[in-house]
This record gives structure tokens, sequence and C-alpha cells, in this order.
């Protein structure tokens, strides 16, 4: 889908701007690289398919259900989806 | 009809304030139109039309705060004039101290202070619903008043333990809200020493507060949407542990079928077409109510009514707090799919504060689900009017005993906690199996 592999930059604009309209009283600027999309920022199951199904929109990566805990940190989400997408 | 009022939008609903409205004067509407835009404790709802007819005069003005029953606008129903005059005056609608102020008969004097809700016509179901709820505030004067009606009482509704002296007597406390009353009491608060802030000086749910807590008599101070929240979640489940009374059954259920369909199934499908775990809880319990009605509708002065319609109310926790339960209306008719996408659409429409009157009234049956961690059980606080709700626990890794061999295995623990005023044991148990069978993996994905 992507001709070009997404840069680190590209995936985290992505991922704290879709979580901040998933949840919008979490700051994008407060996120911690370590926070945990579910125990940390309070996400539920809904929103964790919401936001999956954003960054598949967005990004054109497809994050299968057992992957789900690869995207679950900033951190860990940079580093699976640009492996991912290369 | 004629007078479209203020709805009850939930069990302690004593105010809305217009934020918008969606038609003008001579618009034609339709049975569930969303035609205005109400603020609540539990946020914006869009008000719907129960009726097809023509907007003949707005009534109430946006920024207006209204008590449940104020005349919000005249709808004529198809071929019918406009009424010589309105009902009701706007500006200083009135709180009356029984149920909603009803515009119907040409209105005495005074609003007889009789909260005589049983002379209301019952029409169709769907919409009682409605009203029933707007009649909600009522079963506590009229349990008080019941023996002096001196007919058999049908199923006892709640002897209330600390039930004041009378019926209130208008003459010595001067109006006061029923939400008001009941903290009142509660708080041992005296409310003919309340000052009360309410149209022609009714004493408001605030009011009392206000007063218990010390503080300078008033409105409350502007307090935060959540503190709103917390406030009307409070009143709801008090009013259901004070009325009802419930009884709780539990079974564990095997989940491992389940979640093996569920991700063989989600493996082949892109996000945005995903199903998840709760939309197959959502649908058996509309599964089990349809096939259990006695634990499918709602209770009210006059007894249970079963509902022949299935709406699950999915209890939704919002972010900063509180939780909401909109309705899924007709979910027993839905497929697994139309099930997740109304899931989805509610939610969204939760978080947003958008929700629909009646998606706020018509539930008939709750379920509350603790989601993918956490705690194994929850033995929940029954809905009013409704009767019954389905607990939830996360799933949880499990011994399990599968064909005589003990094996790891993914379980969840249902508890119902159901109204014995409307039904027994037995039949609790019967919509538990229901329950188990209908969350059987569908036979075909």
């Amino acid at each position: 889908m992507t001709d070009t592999a997404l840069t680190e930059d590209t995936i985290r604009a992505a991922y704290l701007e879709e979580l901040a309209r998933i949840a919008p009283d979490i700051d994008p600027t407060s996120v911690g690289a370590d926070d945990h999309l579910q125990d940390d920022l309070g996400l539920d199951s809904m929103d964790v398919l919401n936001f999956v199904t954003a960054l598949h929109e967005r990004l054109g990566v497809d994050v299968p259900e057992a992957d789900y805990p690869e995207i679950a940190t900033l951190a860990r989400a940079v580093a699976y989806i640009a492996c991912r997408a290369a | 009809m004629g007078v479209f009022t203020m709805p009850s939008l939930g069990a302690d609903m004593e105010a809305g304030t217009l934020s918008e409205w969606l038609v003008k004067p001579g618009d034609s509407v339709r049975r569930g139109d969303v035609i205005a835009v109400v603020e609540t404790q539990k946020g914006a709802i869009e008000i719907e039309v129960f009726e097809d007819g023509t907007v003949a005069d707005l009534t109430a003005e946006v920024g207006q705060e209204l008590p449940v029953g104020a005349p919000l606008a005249t709808i004529l129903a198809p071929g019918k004039a406009a009424p010589e005059a309105p009902p009701a005056p706007g500006p200083s609608p009135r709180l009356s101290p029984g149920p909603a102020p009803r515009p119907a008969p040409r209105p005495a004097p005074r609003p007889a202070p009789e909260p005589e809700s049983e002379s209301e016509p019952e029409s169709e179901p769907e919409p009682e619903s409605e009203s029933e709820s707007e009649r909600e505030p009522t079963p506590e004067p009229a349990s008080e008043r019941e023996p002096e009606r001196g007919r058999p009482t049908p199923a006892p509704a709640a002897p209330t333990p600390a039930a004041p002296a009378q019926a209130p007597s208008p003459a010595t406390t001067g109006a006061a809200s029923p939400a008001a009353r009941v903290r009142a009491r509660d708080l041992g608060v005296d409310l003919s020493s309340v000052k009360g802030t309410g149209p022609g000086g009714a004493i408001l749910l605030s009011d009392v507060e206000a007063a218990s807590s010390g503080k300078p008599k008033g409105p409350i101070p502007a307090s935060s949407p959540a503190d709103e929240m917390r406030r009307a979640i409070a009143a709801a489940m008090t009013r259901s542990k004070r009325t009802i009374p419930h009884f709780y059954m539990t079974q564990t259920l095997d989940l491992q079928p389940v979640t093996d369909w569920l991700a063989a199934t989600n493996a082949d499908r892109p996000p945005a077409r995903r199903l998840l775990l709760g939309a197959l809880l959502v649908r058996a319990t509309a599964l089990a109510a349809a096939s259990v009605k006695v634990l499918n509708g709602h209770y009210t002065d006059d007894g249970f009514a079963p509902s022949d319609a299935v709406n699950v109310g999915v209890a939704i926790a919002l972010r900063g707090g509180g939780l909401v339960a909109p309705a899924l209306i007709d979910a027993d008719d839905m497929t697994l799919d139309e099930v997740m996408d109304g899931m989805r659409d509610l939610v969204a429409r939760a978080r947003a504060g958008r929700l629909r009157s009646r998606e706020m009234t018509a539930g008939t049956i709750t379920l509350s689900s603790l989601g993918d961690t956490g705690a194994e059980a929850m033995a929940g606080v029954i809905f009013p009017p409704q009767v019954a709700l389905v607990g939830l626990g996360a799933p949880q890794t499990r011994p399990w005993v599968v064909d005589g061999a003990v094996l790891p295995r993914q379980v969840i623990t249902l508890i119902l906690s159901a109204d014995h005023r409307a039904a027994d044991g037995r039949q609790a148990a019967a919509f538990i199996d229901a329950f188990r069978s209908a969350l059987a993996p569908p036979e075909t994905p």
C-alpha cells in the first residue's frame, strides 16, 4: 500500500492524533512512549478496535487481532508499524 | 396529541435545558424524528417525537431550563387545527409536586396536588415506556398512599422504610419535587425548613442537598458534568435498591469455543469489520430476553408489563467517569454484524453526547460487562423500571473440565440480577440457560 516506508515521525504523529480523536481527554503531548493503551490510558476494547481501524485507514497497515499487544504502547507501535509497512 | 413536553430521560431527571431546536413551526414531523436537543445530567440527548404531525408552535426557547413535563412545542396531528390557546404559559412553568404537569384537560386554577398518574390514558406501548418513566417519581408517593386506598395491594411496591408521616401535604411543606422528597427523607432534612428555588418556590433536589450540607441555600454552584452524572447515577441506583427486591443467579460459562470462533472470524476481516466479544454478549442477552419474557419489560405502578420488543441497554463507561446505558432497539432481530454496528454507533454517540431520547428510556433489560480484563464477576443493580440486569465479568483463564479432562479454558461468569416482583428462580435459571445456548458460536461466520 505504501511505496515508501513510513517514517517514525509519521507513525508517531498518526498514533497520537488518532489516539486523541478516540479519547479527546488525552493530551497527546503527555503520552509517554511506554504508556499502555488500556492499562495507562484507559481505552476499552471498542476504543482499541476503533484505534486499529483508524490506523488501518490512515497508514494502510492492518494490525491483526493477535498483534494488538504490539501497538499497545507508542514505542512498540512505531517499531511494529514501521516494520509492517516496510 | 397537541403538546409535546419535556420527557423524562432517566430515573431521576427533574429538568433539562433546551439547547437546540431542529424543527420550526410549519414543519412536518414523523414519529421518531429528532426535533430538539436537550442538555441533561447524562449529557446532550436528542429528543424524538412520538407521533406524526405538524409543528404548530415552539413553546420553549433555547437556553431555558424546563422541568420534566413542561410544554416544549405544540404538534398537531395530521389534519387537526391549532388549539385555541396554549395550555400552559411558557415563561414560568410550574414544577408540579406530582407527575409531569399534564396540560391535558383544561387546567384547574392550580394543578391539584394529587399526584394521580392513573388517570393517564394508556396509549400504545412504545411511547408509554416514555411516560412510564415520566411518571417515575410517582411510585414513592403512590406506595405510601396504597393503604389509604384500601384496595388490595397488588405486589406491595416497596414498603419504604422511613415513610414520611403521610402523603406529603402541600399546605405544610409547599411544593417539592418527588426526587427532593425522597432525598430529604434520606438525608433527614425537614422540607418545611428548606427554601425552594424552583418555579413557584418549589423545592428541588439541589435545594435539599444544599440544606443538608449546610451550604447556603440556593442552586448548587455550577457543578461539573461529571458531578451531575454522578448524581443521576446515585439517584437511579438508590431508587433501584429501595424499590426492587433483587435476587441473583450465577453461572460460569466455557467461553473458549466463542473466543476461538471470534479469533478465526476476525483474522479474515479488516479492522472495520471485526467483531468484539461484547457483540456476542449483547446478542445472547437479547435472545435470552426474547425467550424468557418475564425478565424483559418494565415494572410500574400497575405491575410488570412484559415487552415484545427486546431493547438491550448497554452499559457504557464514559471516559471522565460515569456511565450511560442506552438501548439497542430490537436487538433480538439483529444479526451479529448488525449488533456490532449498533454498538459501535451507540458507544460513539454516548461518548460524543448524542444519544436519543428513546434510547434512554426504551431499554427492556440491561447488559453490563466488565470488558476484556479485570474482575471475574459483578452483581449489578437493576436499572428501573427494568426487571433484570445481566452482569458479566472479564473472561478468565481457568482450569475447566472438558470431556473428563482438566484443561485451561477461557471462562466467563454471568450474574443475573432479577426483580423478584417479576420473576422467580426458575425463570432466572431458564434465562441463564437460554443465554448459554445463544452464546454458542454462530454456525456460519
